[in-house]
């Protein structure tokens, strides 16, 4: 099936389908998702409206940590079967990936100040999500320091591998050791402890942000792929005589 | 060994290094997060305080405050914290969060000073419980609430 996938001609025919349904699917959740996060869902008996914010900072961290999940495994296929579209997928999904750490570590510093009484601290959950930022940056800075791209890609996709290893310390830090961030509300044993009216609308905002990144990486793989053949015939038309267009 | 790992094919190899990689790095990162056990922790509970924290050093102190223990003085606020098996006066002076209120969970950064604890900062902790107003009403009514007043 990969090998069906990594063809460049063919992932474009089928990126061609899917990627109008995304966008589809963005527009429709992002529009119902923030009418009832905003109007349609009631305010916390302990946080008042302030719990609104939820509806941004946790689909964005869920985010967060599947688009690394997706990248790490896409940087394996690159590592073992050398698929370039596989390392593409990768690049594609990093900047859209750490825009969601980035977006969770703002709107939880601004829901912090209010509840918690602190912008910050360096408490287990905090700390292993500001890391997971930086491992964003860090693939990304190592994906592209390379004046030929590809030389990035094998040191990038074992950056990508290693910092797997955050993934279950951010999700159970709040379980292992004693955090001012509280526990899991949804993914958590014995059933989510957030009331229905509260859930939908998280449920429906995730679908929003899982649409736009679906969209965003599958424009942005094109616009790589677009870029590498452009690189490719630059090279040609400098030495014509080591191949023919 | 060899003979063996030459025979495999080179992607088997990779993906056997990987593995590995993966392993180790499990391995490596158990290590050291139980080594940092200590470290990793934000608060320590009023059972733990006394024997970690030692003299005059910073700390902080996690817990739910007591019900009908907060008095208000000229010079400041004092209230005990609990975890259900002891509790330990927090004495502070300064800007208390929304949440703080009694059963409410908190955590403050100060010192040990003998018997109490003198707060420089209090945080308030909430759970993971989200409900509306309503629902919290009713379930209070029933008297089937287990949440924090």
């Amino acid at each position: 099936m990969f090998d069906y996938l990594a063809n460049p001609t063919r992932f474009r025919a089928i990126t061609a389908v899917i990627f109008p349904v995304a966008v589809a699917v963005t527009v429709a959740a992002l529009l119902y998702g923030l009418y009832l996060a905003f109007f349609a869902s009631p305010a916390d008996y302990q946080q008042g409206e302030t719990v609104r914010i939820m509806y941004i900072h946790v689909p964005a961290a869920w985010m967060a940590l599947l688009a690394y999940l997706a990248m790490a495994v896409a940087a394996i296929f690159y590592l073992v079967w050398r698929h370039p579209l596989a390392d593409i997928g990768a690049r594609a999904m990093a900047v859209p990936g750490a825009s969601f750490a980035l977006i969770t570590l703002l709107t939880g510093s601004f829901w912090g100040r209010p509840m918690w009484g602190t912008w910050w601290v360096w408490d287990a959950r905090l700390t292993s999500m500001l890391i997971l930022f930086f491992l964003y940056l860090g693939y990304i800075a190592l994906a592209d320091g390379f004046e030929r791209p590809e030389r990035g890609s094998k040191p990038a996709s074992l950056l990508l591998v290693v910092g797997v290893i955050n993934l279950p310390i951010i999700k159970f830090s709040v379980d292992w050791w004693n955090t001012l961030h509280q526990g899991s509300s949804v993914l958590r044993f014995g059933g989510p402890s957030i009331d229905p009216a509260m859930l939908l609308p998280l449920l429906v905002m995730a679908l929003a942000m899982l649409g736009w990144f679906i969209s965003v990486s599958i424009l942005r793989m094109n616009t790589l792929l677009a870029q590498r053949r452009l690189n490719v015939l630059e090279i040609r038309e400098q030495s014509p005589q080591r191949g023919k267009v | 060994m060899e003979i063996i790992l030459t025979d495999l094919s080179p992607k088997m190899r990779r993906g056997i290094g990987i593995l590995l990689i993966l392993a180790a790095l499990g391995l490596a990162a158990m290590l050291v997060l139980s080594a940092l056990r200590d470290h990793v922790v934000f608060f320590y509970g009023p059972s733990d305080i006394r024997a970690k924290a030692g003299h005059s050093q910073i700390v902080r102190l996690g817990g739910l405050v007591v019900e009908d223990s907060i008095q208000k003085d000229p010079d400041g606020i004092r209230f005990q914290v609990t975890d259900q098996i002891t509790s330990i006066e927090v004495r502070y002076s300064g800007i208390l969060p929304d949440l703080f209120r009694e059963g409410q969970g908190v955590i403050t950064e100060g010192r040990l000073d003998g018997d109490v604890f003198r707060a420089d900062n209090v945080l308030a902790k909430h759970d993971e419980t989200y409900m509306p107003a309503e629902v919290a009403d009713l379930l209070k009514e029933q008297g089937v609430w287990k949440g924090q007043e």
